[in-house]
């Protein structure tokens, strides 16, 4: 397939949506599919199977996410000539009187309360990018995709541009690395580029592990091929033959659609041997993780696809000089490979135009906690958080008060209401003692107790160790038991001044950014709410014999070894 | 091979390119504590005891995997790095059951020097305690999980140059265990040759040869460069040289 069979193809399926009278969009990725979806599907195509005579003008699809996920399972109804209207949390019941009204034509407001206004802050604060297609196409459809201009992106740099080119596109982009760190994605593809080996790998690091984040997942469910494409381009770019996606074990439908994606997008030709009849091979595998958070770690993810135990290695050399089997290897978060189609397309000052000076373009944010409109969301750079949490997430509810925004995760910290004006980018969130992050947006109101919060993420870090080096192994299990005293109300002041020395000690002695980040969650609670330690500190304090029993007891569980 | 110039605690210093920071500056004569590095295998990275201070880096580097690089200017010894191998030392000693008193290697343990050295003597963190086994079930050797610190050189020593791979790693975090192929008893492991080669790199006493007491089980630290290099050498007799830290003691 070339381009202008790609040209072909996207029109003629345009013109088949286009001429179909009445399209139920139902979200089919995995929040409103837990909340009863399917059922919702089934009835639609149950009304479909019965009435054959409808098949010309109505259309049943299930798309990805739509966004709001707390009011799901959403139905989109787009009918030509009329603008969208969006239901929320439609049951089986409701789905009969939707196709009743606007099917059916019949005078019925059974469903009018659950419309979901299409100009609230939660849609029009939002800019779509990499969301663009989420939520509007049918992910497990190739063509639903190329009819909204995908593959075109590859099929231009293909044809117009070189591998130097695309990467100076990117970097002119000013797009950074979307998994948290914040690396300037064009400069990691120039170094990959510029290595002289017969051999490269393109890595997807779809392995999202952060309580509460969703974006990778969504991203894969929701419009796999954009991950596909970005990949390819990249491929092209960096001289790669094979990519590698890391998806994590708990996403099976990500990996489903992913696969199915690749398969559908060999048969036509867009990936595997001879890409749209050039010279460039780009073949994509699947790896699915067991589990383990650390794997999300790019030196660990790689030793995870080579088959060995999922252990970060120590950097540099980094992966862009020495990764997969030694190769030289181009390892991105799916979010960033996302990111890559619509600056093809659009060009680099388009990208460069959204966001802020030093953090330009969307990003991705799983909106979580204690808000009113709990979802994904996805915003461009630098708005302040303060529109986030009251305008898109529409503020804290049961009338209580905002108190702290968790960003980053197990890596991030938390964001006190004193800061709600900061504009969300890399370096701001940073200087807050926070992180950015893979885009995990957690809201606490004024019930939530800050050292809890701290000795979750500390559980959590202590939980995913992988016990290569010291600090991390023992160092976490040391702070949460020190936490489990704080929050019992048993510790001690030194208690306060051990737990802060370990933390700086283990930000600058970890391993890999996992142990480096660990005390994080600790010290940006007691950076900002430091009172709240200090009440359930005591002084000489007698030893009592739960405090004893608390000291002296074996935080780990007998192992019979053989 | 092209020479570099590098600046070790003040003091210029040359290497190959190629060597490791570690290296270099065991050559210089300066002591830096290690413990999951052994000449012979290759590098971890995971004890952070030889973490040292490179102008211009962001974080501290491990000495062991850091090649040399012209103009490098290095600090081994800081206020800083002391406290962070004491604290590194104390998260050992309170993670496992380290009772030197009771050790087969009391007196010639590695991690009882180093300590020593680093003027480790007390421990403020929580003793974990865990309850933990040991395996006795080889005929000759055993391997006793409590006095284990991960360092993983056995585990190495197996794979790389004894080729049965029979020791790995097993669980995660706290819960790793250095396990003898799929979690057996040694003593049925298919794969192990007995050829004792763990036993003489481990630097504590979590294996060691039966039958010895408390005090009584002594490891030739430098017995791998000997096996390994010995023929190049033409060492045929293992002699034995003292160890690194044998000349070292504590400064304060």
């Amino acid at each position: 397939m070339n381009r202008s069979d790609l040209q072909t193809l996207g029109e003629r399926e345009l013109a088949k949506q286009q001429s179909t009278g009445c399209r139920l969009l139902c979200c089919g990725s995995t929040p409103c599919l837990s909340s009863g979806g399917t059922a919702v599907q089934e009835v639609f195509k149950g009304i479909l199977k019965e009435n054959k005579d409808l098949k010309a003008e109505l259309a049943v699809v299930s798309t990805g996410c739509m966004g709001p996920c707390s009011r799901g399972p959403l139905v989109r109804v787009q009918r030509q000539g009329e603008p969208d209207v969006i239901y929320e949390k439609v049951t089986p019941e409701l789905a009969q009187e939707i196709f009743k009204k606007h099917v059916s034509g019949e005078d019925t407001n059974q469903a009018e309360a659950n419309i979901l206004p299409g100009d609230i802050p939660f849609f029009s604060k939002q800019k779509k990018v990499v969301l663009a297609n989420s939520g509007l196409i049918d992910p497990e459809r190739l063509e639903d995709y190329v009819a909204q201009g995908g593959y075109m992106a590859l099929a231009n740099a293909l044809r117009e541009m070189t591998p130097e080119e695309v990467c100076s596109e990117i970097i002119d982009s000013g797009l950074r690395g979307r998994g948290g760190a914040g690396y300037p994605s064009g400069l990691k593809w120039n170094l990959v580029r510029r290595a002289k080996t017969d051999k490269k790998y393109v890595v997807a690091n779809g392995d999202e592990g952060d309580p509460g984040a969703y974006m990778d997942r969504t991203l894969m469910e929701s419009d796999p091929h954009r991950v596909l494409e970005g990949m390819a381009i990249a491929g092209y770019a960096v001289g790669a033959e094979q990519g590698f996606i890391y998806v994590r074990g708990e996403y099976p439908i990500a990996a489903k659609r992913l696969e199915k994606a690749i398969r559908m997008a060999e048969r036509r030709g867009l990936l595997g041997s001879r890409v749209m009849d050039t010279a460039f091979n780009f073949r994509i595998d699947i790896r699915i993780g067991a589990g383990a958070f650390v794997c999300g770690e790019e030196t660990a993810l790689m030793a995870s696809i080579m088959g060995r135990r999922g252990q970060p290695i120590p950097r540099p050399p980094y992966p862009a000089q020495s990764g997969l089997w030694g190769y030289p290897t181009l390892i991105n978060n799916v979010e960033t490979f996302g990111s890559i189609a619509p600056i093809i397309n659009n060009g680099a000052e388009w990208f460069a135009g959204i966001g802020t000076a030093k953090s330009r373009g969307t990003k991705i944010f799983a909106l979580a906690g204690q808000v009113e409109n709990t979802g994904l969301i996805e915003v461009p750079m630098g708005i302040s958080l303060r529109e986030i949490v009251f305008d898109i997430g529409g503020g804290v509810p049961n009338g209580h008060t905002f108190k702290a925004a968790q960003t980053g995760g197990p890596s991030g910290g938390c964001i006190p209401a004193d800061y709600l004006d900061t504009p969300v980018d890399y370096d701001s969130l940073r200087e807050l003692g926070s992180i950015m992050g893979s885009g995990g947006l957690v809201v606490m109101d004024d019930t939530t107790s800050m050292p809890d919060v701290a000795k979750y993420f500390m559980e959590f870090c202590m939980d995913e160790s992988c016990g290569k080096c010291v600090p991390c192994r023992v160092g976490t299990v040391q702070l949460y038991r020190i936490l489990e005293r704080v929050t019992a109300g048993i510790a001690t002041r030194n208690d306060l001044t051990i737990m802060e020395e370990l933390c700086t000690m283990m930000q600058e002695t970890s391993l890999c950014g996992l142990g480096q980040s660990a005390p994080n969650p600790l010290l940006s609670t007691l950076r900002y709410f430091r009172h709240e330690y200090e009440a359930l500190i005591k002084d000489d304090l007698p030893l009592t014999s739960d405090r004893f029993a608390l000291a002296t007891s074996s935080a780990l569980p007998r192992q019979e070894v053989s | 091979m092209s020479v570099v110039t590098l600046t070790i605690n003040d003091e210029l210093a040359s290497a190959n390119s190629g060597q490791s920071l570690l290296e270099v500056i065991r050559e210089h004569g300066i002591y830096i504590p290690t413990l999951c590095h052994m000449d012979g295998l290759s590098e971890r990275g995971g004890c952070r005891m030889c973490l040292v201070e490179v102008q211009g880096m962001r974080t501290l580097q491990a000495a062991c995997v850091t090649e040399v690089a012209e103009g490098m200017v290095v600090t081994t010894h800081s206020e800083r790095l002391r406290k962070y191998r004491r604290m590194t030392l104390e998260l050992i000693f309170a993670e496992r059951n380290h009772v030197c008193a009771v050790c087969v290697m009391n007196g010639h343990c590695e991690l009882q020097a180093v300590a020593a050295i680093e003027g480790m003597d007390h421990v403020r963190f929580d003793y974990l305690h865990p309850d933990l086994s040991m395996d006795i079930s080889h005929p000759r050797f055993g391997l006793d999980h409590n006095r284990c610190i991960l360092c993983t050189r056995c585990v190495r020593v197996c794979d790389e140059v004894e080729g049965a791979h029979t020791k790995d790693v097993m669980g995660r975090g706290i819960n790793c265990r250095i396990v003898n192929d799929l979690n057996q008893a040694w003593g049925s492991s298919q794969s192990c040759t007995s050829c004792g080669k763990c036993v003489q790199v481990c630097p504590t006493g979590a294996l060691f040869h039966k039958g010895v007491s408390v005090a009584e089980m002594v490891k030739r630290h430098d017995f791998l460069s000997w096996i390994t290099l010995g023929r190049e050498k033409n060492e045929w007799n293992y002699t034995g040289q003292p160890p690194y830290y044998a000349t070292e003691r504590r400064k304060e």
